[in-house]
């Protein structure tokens, strides 16, 4: 092992012809995600742990951000060492860098962020299964050179988040009537002569948006109204 | 007659082909075809047109529906002033006591879910659908007596847009989209939709008018002051429409005669629930478990749910015998919720709800054993001609 790396040396940038930083094709790779290629709405990716961590924005502010750290360094450390990793036990190798980002990630978000990651719990520790990762490092990272696949990854992963947050803030919203934590429809008292706000006018926040079937539905008018302004994203039968 | 006629076909022309509100035309002939029998004509083919189309037929499960739901507006009335005066109640007191409560609550179901389906209609460009009818007269009497109005027109919205409009429109929902109005309601806003206040109308904020439903009764363990008279002519509380089992009965006499309904569904929801009921009786571990079998068949939403709710053709399975097996397990399912999870008194709602996400995947294995059996029989007559 030692030999072969010393025989040939990392290279970092792979691409001959000179391509400036921020080219078209490389913001294409942050900005496709968020829209025409979103992992979660389009390729329907990383469910899972969108079901989970979206009752409140804050959670899921910090779990995209964690998802972010995680896909967008594992993707430049795989992408560094693609072409001495044996393909034949690519996933392995593949599973211990994401799995050492992972609990990177969840020692950093204990000990700046306890309270929060008291509340995902398990789900930072199950971003080594968010499909989302392996997807990218499989259909990417494995393919190009370190700065794309950074690239790649924060904007996949910012598309992930973008759908994490636009859902969180929906049932944060109506589901308890804050945002962040803050009571933006007001205050609901004991009674309607304590509250204030819209609650004063009889309105009750909907305990449905706080259990994870209706953040599947949420996604799921988040699709359709993406798929009738999108046409191109309707599949032909 | 045909001064109607004319004046709607001059009413109808500004709506034609190239004319100026061309885009609106399925709205005028929603109306046109709820007033006369489409002149829809087959030109090829040897196909039968029959003049009862589906709007005839929602309207035959709306006139069923009408006995329960006349009773349920005298019994929200009954139930409230029998509470306050403590004696007789006149039945026309008690009547327009239920009306005002109850009309708004019509109003609102069929405004929001009209308003909705006319939308999607010109939207799209068909005509409008008459599921929406049935459903709209549904809604409102397996709703609490006392639920805010607006609660009654978010729930019947995401019934329409989530559990129809998403799927395709009428006829392609895989669930009852009443119940799913009602089930939508029952999470979202728990303390509106279950407990003992909710029952009675006023219950919330007159002191001394309980609200409780012989189910509630059970499982906290109170006495029931209800006879098995009360319960089947349907003087108890619970939702609008659902107590009385008589006029559901009569109800269901309308449907099975008319063909609307299938009795098969009804008879195997009956037994599923009896024998349920019988098991927990010979288990009698709690009050809900030693209830009389043939009295859960008559309290909560059982009747209504199994004659009304769980006959809905689009929803409920096909085949012959995938509807006995259907209507068996809602009963099943429907005593099993009600006596297991006392949190969750509406049984029936999540047993029928449940049993519509299965009942494709029913008649899927009907057919196959069917295809299977003429198999066997097929090689097993080959057989016996060669040898």
């Amino acid at each position: 092992m030692s030999k072969k790396a010393k025989k040939s040396p990392i290279i970092l940038f792979v691409s001959e012809e000179k391509e400036p930083l921020f080219s078209k094709q490389n913001r294409k790779l942050i900005t496709d995600p968020l829209n025409d290629d979103n992992p979660i709405t389009v390729q329907v990716l990383g469910i899972c742990s969108a079901l989970a961590i979206t009752v409140q924005l804050k959670p899921a502010l910090v779990m995209s951000l964690a998802v972010m750290a995680v896909l967008a360094f594992s993707n430049v450390i795989v992408s560094m060492i693609r072409n001495f990793i044996p393909s034949r036990i690519r996933i392995i190798v593949q599973l211990v860098i994401v799995a050492a980002l992972v609990i990177l990630v969840d020692q950093v978000l204990k000990a700046y962020a306890y309270d929060v990651s008291k509340q995902l719990s398990v789900f930072v520790g199950l971003i080594i299964t968010n499909c989302i990762v392996m997807g990218r490092l499989e259909a990417f990272a494995l393919g190009n050179g370190p700065w794309k696949s950074f690239l790649d990854g924060i904007g996949n992963a910012a598309g992930y988040g973008f759908i994490l947050i636009l859902v969180a803030f929906f049932r944060e919203l109506l589901g308890s009537g804050k945002l962040f934590g803050y009571e933006v429809l007001g205050h609901k008292g004991v009674t309607l002569a304590e509250s204030t706000g819209l609650y004063a006018l009889g309105y009750e926040n909907n305990g449905f948006m706080l259990f994870p079937p209706m953040a599947l539905i949420v996604v799921g008018i988040i699709i359709w109204v993406q798929r009738s302004k999108n046409r191109e994203l309707i599949e032909k039968e | 007659m045909k001064f109607l006629r004319t004046k709607i076909d001059q009413l109808k022309k500004p709506f034609g082909k190239g004319e100026k509100w061309e885009k609106f035309a399925p709205a005028i002939n929603a109306l046109d075809t709820f007033l006369y029998v489409p002149d829809h004509v087959t030109r090829k083919g040897a196909h039968i047109r029959d003049a009862v189309d589906l709007k005839r037929t929602m309207i035959t499960v709306v006139i069923a529906l009408l006995p329960a739901l006349i009773y349920g507006i005298y019994n929200t009335g009954y139930q409230y002033l029998y509470q306050v005066s403590g004696g007789e109640v006149a039945f026309m007191d008690a009547f327009l006591h239920g009306l005002w409560k109850v009309l708004p609550i019509i109003v609102v179901s069929y405004g929001v879910g009209l308003a909705i389906e006319f939308a999607f209609a010109v939207y799209r460009g068909h005509e409008v659908n008459e599921g929406f009818l049935v459903t709209g007269m549904l809604v409102p009497m397996i709703m609490p007596v006392d639920i805010p109005l607006w609660m009654v027109g978010l729930s019947v919205a995401f019934a329409v847009l989530i559990g129809k409009e998403a799927f395709g429109g009428t006829g392609m929902n895989i669930l009852n989209p009443a119940l799913l109005a009602r089930a939508f309601a029952f999470f979202a806003y728990p303390t509106y939709m279950s407990g003992n206040k909710v029952w009675v109308s006023e219950a919330s904020h007159v002191d001394g008018v309980s609200g409780e439903t012989i189910l509630g009764s059970l499982a906290a363990g109170h006495d029931i002051h209800f006879s098995m008279f009360d319960m089947f002519s349907g003087a108890i509380p619970g939702s609008i429409g659902e107590t009385s089992v008589l006029w559901i009965l009569v109800g269901a006499g309308i449907l099975i005669l008319t063909g609307v309904g299938s009795w098969r569904i009804m008879l195997g929801g009956v037994i599923g629930a009896a024998i349920m009921g019988l098991l927990f009786n010979l288990w009698s571990a709690n009050a809900l478990m030693s209830f009389p079998w043939y009295q859960h068949l008559m309290i909560g939403g059982f009747a209504f749910g199994i004659v009304f709710m769980a006959t809905d053709p689009v929803s409920a399975a096909q085949t012959t015998r995938g509807k006995w097996i259907y209507g068996i397990l809602i009963g099943f399912l429907c005593i099993m919720i009600r006596v297991f999870n006392p949190a969750y008194p509406e049984g029936v709602m999540l047993g029928i709800l449940l049993m519509n996400v299965f009942a494709p995947t029913i008649d899927h294995y009907v057919i196959e054993a069917n295809i299977k059996r003429r198999k066997k029989r097929l090689t097993a007559s080959r057989k016996l001609k060669t040898a």
